[in-house]
């Protein structure tokens, strides 16, 4: 098992992910999606830093995770008020911002 | 502006007094106008007063000046310094010397008996402390022209003179016609100001300073055709404010405002403005033949020009404008003739002053008497029952006719003499333009006969007032025929008074040079003896037709001419097809490509960020996973190309 199969894991889990972003309309499922990518995001720095045999990778995931750790905050919050106001967790019907 | 106290070089007496002159009546005009109604009551006298100190301050001056002996009479009275830039420094002052100071006597006395008359003309207009506000700016304006001691403090007073014009030809702009004609003076009045101007720049170009002492003594160093130039520009001016040809349409239409302001106009301020001009300028006038030559044909055809519209004139103003315009003739034909005719020039504007003055007011008194009717188709037979009005305008009347021994005889005589003085050696001209002035003299006396006939004499042809009820003629109040009666006098013994023993052209001797003698080509007796013939037989032909055949209350159609000269010759169609279409052509087209072009660059660059915008919101959805997908799409094509340019 070389460390190529985890950045392949990485990409895989980002792939999907990212699927389910674009595919899924329950704002929680895409929220998982992008939770999904953000670590794949994870796994592939972490590896890096183990190839390059610095630190710098495992600095950068600890940064991803406190964003996301914000992000996951805010954005539950959002899709709270948004439920309680139009009893839809939809994206799609969330398209107020159009052109 | 920096008022550094009064100075003056005079060597007599009382001449710093002359600021004085200027500032009374521009003081009054200030305080008429700025305490409104609160003067309403007492503003008019106020506005009387005003000319009558002025004229107190000329008569001093002029015992003064009376004194000293003739080398000695010009005085230069300075303020102080006006401008200061770079080279050119130019001192404001006035200019005190028997022109100008003949000049104050005539308009200070002359606008005085109008301002009198005016205190019971305008009686019943409401606005009558505004009217005499205007008439002591209009006062102040011309004082300041003929005191002025440079070309430039001159072009203020000539500015003041037209803007107050404008306000009085205005004075009831209610009506639109009325204002219409007050526009129209004013922008004849501006075309002239564009020779003044180019006269100005010209002259400190050449000579560097716009002081008369300075410019009278650089001119005969200039080079004829630059001296021409000049005086060809100064006549530009002078046709504009003297309403010349071919400035001449605007003079006619100003008899929209009151007939004091007529008279104003036409006798003592304004319309002598340009004679003033040209007689002030004698030492580049002298200096320029073929400047003088076109002076003198300026002054033959507005001489014929008006005398030709006055014989077909019914309005009885209009009849008085048309003669203005051409007595003005005679007055710039002597000025064009050179030192020989200055002082005539001058001499007759004077006693045309007090006669003109008379009949205008002899016109105001006859409209006041009747319902402000001036067809003198509806006129006649009023002499019997206006009896001073009746005197005094015969007193105008005989005076303008030139007939012994009126003050006209004494004036226009000698215009005619001299414009029978061969020029340079040249007899055309004497010939030319001697007959011109010879003939208008009979042409003169018949319309001015014609006029006084359809007025007093003859069968009476009034029409009812408005109102239904018969006309009844009452003479004027004594606050309109006293200052009539004084011109009168005026016209009846002025001229021999200023004619007998060369009194007058010694008196001006100082500003226009020794006045030369010549003799022309026709004896002086058999011209003053022609003259007269024409001017009784022209006369007693105006009586046969119009005191003693009917005169018919509708206007006859008349011959070619006679249509022509009751259009004015045509001036406004040939003003309109020569200037106003094309101008208004021009502007048409100027804000056609304003628009088009301007404005089309404009609004077209905002249309068309519009549109694009129009394009580019349509790409914002709103939806977040479409949102997405172009991230997505984006970051994926991204990495191919750097995949495919990194490898």
């Amino acid at each position: 098992m070389t460390l190529t199969h985890y950045v392949v894991l990485a990409a895989i889990l980002f792939s999907i992910g990212a699927t389910t972003v674009l595919v899924r309309r329950n704002a929680i499922i895409v929220f998982m999606g992008v939770e999904l990518m953000l670590n794949a995001t994870n796994l592939a720095l972490v590896t890096f830093s183990r190839m390059h045999g610095n630190l710098t990778g495992q600095v950068l995931a600890f940064f991803v995770m406190t964003v996301a750790a914000a992000e996951v905050v805010i954005g539950l919050a959002i899709i709270i008020s948004i439920f309680r106001t139009r009893r839809s967790a939809s994206v799609d019907d969330v398209n107020l911002l159009k052109g | 502006m920096l008022i550094t106290g009064i100075t003056t070089d005079a060597a007599w007496s009382g001449s710093a007094l002359a600021p004085w002159l200027v500032g009374i009546p521009l003081l009054s005009a200030a305080v008429l106008l700025l305490t409104g109604r609160k003067s309403d009551r007492w503003g008019h006298w106020l506005g009387v007063l005003a000319p009558l100190a002025s004229l107190a301050i000329g008569v001093v001056l002029l015992l003064n000046m009376l004194g000293v002996s003739a080398d000695q009479r010009s005085a230069n009275v300075s303020l102080g310094q006006w401008i200061n830039a770079g080279a050119f420094r130019l001192d404001a002052g006035f200019r005190i010397d028997p022109l100008s100071l003949t000049f104050v006597l005539l308009v200070t006395f002359v606008g005085t008996l109008i301002h009198v008359y005016s205190v019971a003309y305008m009686e019943h207009d409401k606005d009558r402390r505004r009217f005499f506000a205007y008439m002591n700016l209009f006062v102040a304006a011309m004082l300041l022209l003929v005191t002025a001691n440079s070309y430039l403090l001159l072009f203020v007073g000539w500015e003041g003179v037209g803007l107050a014009s404008y306000l009085l030809i205005g004075f009831w702009n209610h009506n639109p016609v009325y204002a219409v004609a007050a526009k129209k003076a004013f922008v004849a009045n501006r075309v002239g100001d564009i020779g003044l101007i180019v006269a100005m720049g010209l002259l400190f170009t050449h000579i560097g300073a716009l002081d008369f002492a300075s410019v009278d003594a650089g001119a005969p160093k200039l080079s004829p055709g630059l001296l021409t130039a000049i005086g060809l520009m100064l006549l530009l001016a002078a046709c504009g404010k003297s309403a010349q040809f071919p400035l001449q349409s605007w003079l006619g239409d100003a008899m929209a405002g009151p007939t004091p302001v007529s008279a104003l106009i036409h006798a003592a301020t304004m319309v002598t403005a340009g004679v003033y001009l040209v007689v002030r300028s004698n030492a580049i006038f002298t200096a320029a033949p073929d400047a003088r030559l076109v002076v003198t044909i300026v002054g033959a055809i507005s001489l014929a020009f008006g005398a030709i519209v006055g014989c077909a004139k019914d309005d009885i103003k209009k009849a008085l404008a048309a003669s203005t315009m051409s007595q003005i003739g005679y007055m710039m034909l002597a000025a064009g003739l050179g030192p020989i005719g200055y002082a005539f020039a001058i001499m007759h504007l004077v006693t045309h002053g007090f006669f003109k003055a008379g009949l205008f007011l002899g016109a105001g008194s006859v409209m006041h008497g009747m319902d402000d009717q001036t067809d003198m188709r509806f006129y006649g037979g009023i002499g019997r029952t206006m009896k001073i009005t009746y005197f005094t305008v015969m007193a105008g009347w005989l005076a303008i006719l030139g007939m012994f021994p009126f003050s006209g005889f004494f004036s226009k005589d000698p215009i005619i003499e001299s414009a029978f003085v061969p020029q340079d050696g040249q007899t055309w001209r004497a010939w030319v333009f001697g007959l011109v002035a010879l003939i208008g003299a009979g042409v003169t006396s018949f319309y001015m006969s014609r006029l006084f006939f359809m007025t007093f004499e003859g069968k009476r042809r009034w029409t009812t007032k408005a109102d239904g009820s018969h006309q009844h003629p009452h003479e004027a109040p004594a606050l309109m025929t006293v200052p009539m009666i004084i011109l009168a006098i005026g016209s009846v013994g002025l001229g021999a008074f200023l004619a007998i023993g060369d009194r007058f052209t010694t008196w001006l001797e100082p500003v226009t040079g020794p006045h030369p003698e010549g003799s022309p080509v026709i004896p002086a007796g058999i011209l003053i003896a022609l003259s007269l013939v024409l001017v009784i037989g022209a006369a007693a032909f105006a009586w046969s037709r119009y005191a003693v055949s009917e005169v018919p209350v509708i206007p006859p159609v008349g011959t070619l001419v006679t249509q022509a000269a009751r259009k004015d010759l045509y001036q406004d169609v040939v003003n309109d097809a020569a200037l106003v279409v094309p101008g208004q052509m021009l502007t048409r087209s100027l804000v056609y490509g304003d628009r088009a072009v301007v404005d089309g660059t404009v609004s077209g660059v905002a249309k068309t960020t519009l549109r694009v915008g129009d394009l580019a919101r349509k790409v914002q959805t709103g939806h977040v996973r479409s949102y997405a997908a172009t991230m997505t799409l984006g970051v994926v094509v991204l990495a191919a190309v750097v995949l495919i340019l990194g490898s």
